[in-house]
C-alpha cells in the first residue's frame, strides 16, 4: 500500500514582475512502505520543489495550485500549519543537500536532536538526552556521549549529515525525504553516509524519496526510478530495468552523458529551457534527436508503456524499444 | 574555555588602557598656560597677584612639574592605580569622591535607559523582521527613523515643554537618590530615560531587524521548521540566539556610551551625573577632576567592550577556540 501518493502536483511560483513559474507540473508518483524511490534530473527540474511540497515548506511566494499528496490516505496540501507540525519530523522528515549550513551553530548537536524528542514525545530532558545518544549510535558516530555538548563547527561534513540524519529519524517517522544528501560531501564520505541511510532505511521499513542527480548512486540506492525534466515526470519505472532500458529518450540522453572510461562523452544537445516560457508540446522536444511534427504540438501524458505489468510509464508519443543504453 | 578566553581577553585590555591613560595624562601638559596655575585651579592674571613666589616653588616641588615628564607619567599613573586621581583644586575633596558620589546617578540612568531601549527594541526589531512590510514594520521604522534623524536635545526640550511645563506631571530637573524617595527617584529619571532610551531603541531595532531577515533566510531555520516546531520556537529559539550575535557587538558599544553619560541630556535636565559633572569641571577650569572623570569614563567605555566581548563568546560558540 502507497504511505505516499502524489497525484498531478502542480506548484507555481509568483514572479517579482507579476508573472508565474510553473516549477511542477501535474506531477503524480507514488512510494510504498519500505520502498525507496530516487527522484532524478538536472538542475531546476523541479526535484526540491517537489520535496518542500510535500514537506509544505515551500516559499511564501510558491503555492501549490492543483493536485492532491496523499499521506497515508490523508491529502497534506489542505492541511493546516497546526496540523502539519504533528507530520513534519515525527511522521515525515528531510535531509537537505548542505550538511555545513543546515544545522544551527549556536546549539550543540546534542540539543538539536533532544529537542525532537521533548517536541514531539514531550519528554524531559533526561530521557531525551538519552534517546538523543542513542541516534548517535545508530548513525554510527564515534564516542556518542561526548559528541552530545559539541557544536556543529566541531565536526566534518560527513559527521554533520550523521546529525540531521539522526534528527530527521529521532521519532521514528514512515517517510524521509533526503534531498541530494552527499552531493556536498567527497566521494569516500558520501559511501560512508549512504550506506548509514541505507542501513536505517532498511532497519525502519522506512519509505525513502531519494532525490538526486547521480544516476549511479540512484542506481545503487532506489527501488524505483522517477525521471524529472523541466517540472514534468518524463518517465517512473523499477530501477534495475529503467537503467538497462530507458523508453524516454531524455532517460536515454541521461545515461549516455555519463562519464565512462574509454567511452567518448555524449551530452545530451541543447540546454534546459527556461522554465518561464516552456515549449510547445513535449518539453524536451527542441533536444530530442527523435522528435517529430507531433512532438511539437502535443503534449504528451504519462502512461502506461507495453509491455504491460512491468509498471513503466513514460510521456513520450514514441518511445524507445528499451534496448538502449546498457547501464 | 570560557574563563580562559575571558582571561586572556582581559590581558588585551592592557595595550588600551595605556594608551589612554597616556593621553588623560597629557591632557594636562597640553593645557596652554601655567601648570602649576592651572593644577591650582587659577586662570590667567599674574602670578603675583594670586600667589607668593615662595608658596609657588614650594607647589613646584610638590607636584613636580620639572622633573623629566616619564617620570611624572609612572608617579601620576602609580597614584592612579591605587585610586588616587589627585584632588580637586575648586571643592578640595579627592577627584575619587567626586566621582563616585556622581557615578551611580549616571549608571542608575545608562540602566534606565537600556532596560526600557531593549524592552521596546527587540519585540519590536523582530516583530518587524517577521511580519515585513505591515504595519509593525512600519510603526518600527518610524521609531527608528525619529530616533535617528531626531537630535537627542530637541526631543528632551520637547519632553520638558509637554509633561514639565504644560501638563505638570514630571520634574524637569534634578536628581534623588533611590534610597532617599525612591517614586521620587522614578519621577526624576522618567524624562532622561525616555530621550537616551529612544536613541538607544533606533539603534537596536534597526540593527535587529536586519540581522533577524538575514537569519530567516539561513539552512538551518529551514531545518527548525522540517523538525515540526512552532514559529516560536524557530524565531525565539533558533533565530533570535544566532541573530543576538551580531546585536551584542552593537549593544556593548551603545551601551558602553551610555555609561560614560550623555553630556547634552544631563545638562538639559541638570541631572548630576558624571557626564554633567564633566562639563562643570572645564568651566571650572577644574582639570584634575577632568582628568579624572575622562580616565573614568575611557575605563568604562572599554570595560562594557570586554563585557560585549564575553557575552559574544558565551552566545557564539565558535569564537573561543578561534
Amino acid at each position: 500500500m502507497a504511505i505516499l501518493d502524489v497525484q498531478h502536483l502542480t506548484v507555481d511560483f509568483a514572479l517579482d514582475d507579476g508573472g508565474t513559474l510553473r516549477a511542477v507540473d501535474d506531477t503524480s508518483f507514488t512510494i510504498d512502505s519500505g520502498e525507496v524511490l530516487g527522484l532524478v534530473g538536472e538542475s531546476g527540474s523541479g526535484k526540491s520543489v517537489t520535496a518542500l511540497s510535500i514537506m509544505r515548506l515551500l516559499d511564501s511566494q510558491a503555492d501549490i495550485t492543483a493536485g492532491r499528496i496523499l499521506f497515508d490516505g490523508e491529502d497534506l496540501a489542505t492541511k493546516s500549519e497546526a496540523e502539519m507540525r504533528t507530520i513534519r519530523g515525527q511522521r515525515i522528515s528531510m535531509i537537505f543537500q548542505e550538511p555545513m549550513t543546515s544545522l544551527n551553530p549556536a546549539y550543540t548537536v546534542g540539543d538539536q536532536v533532544s529537542e525532537v524528542f521533548r517536541h514531539h514525545l514531550h519528554m524531559g530532558f533526561g530521557e531525551s538526552k538519552q534517546r538523543a545518544i542513542e541516534m548517535f549510535e545508530r548513525v554510527k558516530i564515534p564516542r556518542p556521549k561526548d559528541t552530545y555538548g559539541k557544536f556543529p563547527h566541531e565536526f566534518s561534513g560527513g559527521m554533520r549529515q550523521r546529525v540531521m540524519i539522526a534528527i530527521a529519524l529521532a521519532c521514528g517517522p514512515d517517510l524521509l525525504i533526503a534531498d541530494e544528501p552527499t552531493t556536498a560531501l567527497d566521494v569516500t564520505i558520501q559511501a560512508q553516509v549512504l550506506s548509514v541511510i541505507q542501513d536505517l532505511q532498511h532497519d525502519m521499513g522506512l519509505a525513502l524519496l531519494f532525490i538526486s542527480h547521480d544516476l549511479e548512486v540512484v542506481a545503487q540506492m532506489c527501488d524505483k526510478v522517477a525521471v524529472m525534466y523541466g517540472a514534468r515526470l518524463m518517465e517512473v519505472g523499477e530501477s534495475t530495468s529503467l537503467f538497462t532500458g530507458p523508453r524516454h529518450p531524455y532517460t536515454d540522453g541521461l545515461l549516455r552523458s555519463i562519464p565512462r572510461r574509454g567511452q567518448p562523452l555524449t551530452p545530451i544537445a541543447g540546454t534546459i529551457f527556461d522554465l518561464r516560457s516552456p515549449p510547445d508540446g513535449c518539453r524536451f522536444h527542441p533536444r530530442c534527436p527523435y522528435a517529430e511534427d507531433r512532438c511539437r504540438r502535443e503534449t504528451p501524458e504519462l502512461r502506461a508503456l507495453e509491455p504491460a505489468g512491468d509498471g513503466r510509464l513514460a510521456a513520450c508519443h514514441f518511445p524507445l524499444a528499451g534496448v538502449g543504453a546498457k547501464a | 574555555m570560557l574563563i580562559r578566553y575571558s582571561l586572556r581577553r582581559l590581558l588585551e585590555t592592557i595595550p588600551t588602557l595605556f594608551i589612554i591613560s597616556v593621553i588623560v595624562f597629557s591632557l594636562v601638559l597640553l593645557i596652554p598656560g601655567d601648570r602649576v596655575l592651572v593644577m591650582l585651579g587659577y586662570s590667567g592674571g599674574d602670578i603675583a597677584d594670586v600667589i607668593s613666589k615662595e608658596v609657588y616653588a614650594a607647589m613646584e616641588i610638590r607636584l613636580g612639574v620639572n622633573d623629566p615628564i616619564p617620570l611624572q607619567y609612572a608617579r601620576w599613573l602609580g597614584r592612579a592605580l591605587q585610586g588616587d586621581l589627585g584632588t580637586s583644586p575648586l571643592h578640595a575633596i579627592p577627584v575619587m569622591d567626586i566621582i563616585l558620589a556622581r557615578l551611580p546617578a549616571t549608571i542608575y540612568l545608562a540602566l534606565a535607559s537600556i532596560i526600557l531601549g531593549t524592552l521596546v527594541a527587540i519585540p519590536l526589531g523582530v516583530a518587524a523582521a517577521v511580519k515585513q512590510n505591515t504595519w509593525v514594520d512600519h510603526l518600527a521604522n518610524g521609531v527608528v527613523l525619529f530616533g535617528l534623524v531626531t537630535p537627542g536635545f530637541w526631543v528632551a526640550l520637547m519632553l520638558v515643554l509637554l509633561f514639565g511645563v504644560y501638563l505638570g506631571w514630571l520634574p524637569t530637573f534634578g536628581y534623588t537618590a533611590p534610597q532617599d524617595d525612591f517614586v521620587e527617584f522614578l519621577r526624576h529619571i522618567t524624562l532622561p530615560t525616555i530621550v537616551l532610551g529612544l536613541d538607544f531603541a533606533a539603534n537596536v531595532i534597526r540593527f535587529i531587524r536586519t540581522d533577524f531577515i538575514e537569519q530567516m533566510r539561513e539552512d538551518y531555520v529551514r531545518t527548525a521548521r522540517a523538525k515540526g516546531l512552532s514559529e516560536r520556537l524557530v524565531i525565539w529559539k533558533h533565530i533570535f540566539k544566532n541573530s543576538m550575535l551580531a546585536t551584542v557587538t552593537v549593544l556593548g558599544f551603545d551601551i558602553s556610551r551610555l555609561m560614560g553619560g550623555s553630556t547634552i541630556i544631563e545638562s538639559i535636565f541638570a541631572y548630576p551625573g558624571i557626564s554633567f559633572l564633566l562639563l562643570q569641571s572645564i568651566f571650572n577650569r577644574d582639570f584634575a577632576t577632568v582628568q579624572g572623570v575622562v580616565i573614568f569614563i575611557a575605563l568604562m567605555v572599554v570595560f562594557m567592550n570586554y563585557l560585549a566581548d564575553i557575552l559574544y563568546a558565551l552566545l557564539n560558540p565558535r569564537i573561543r577556540y578561534e
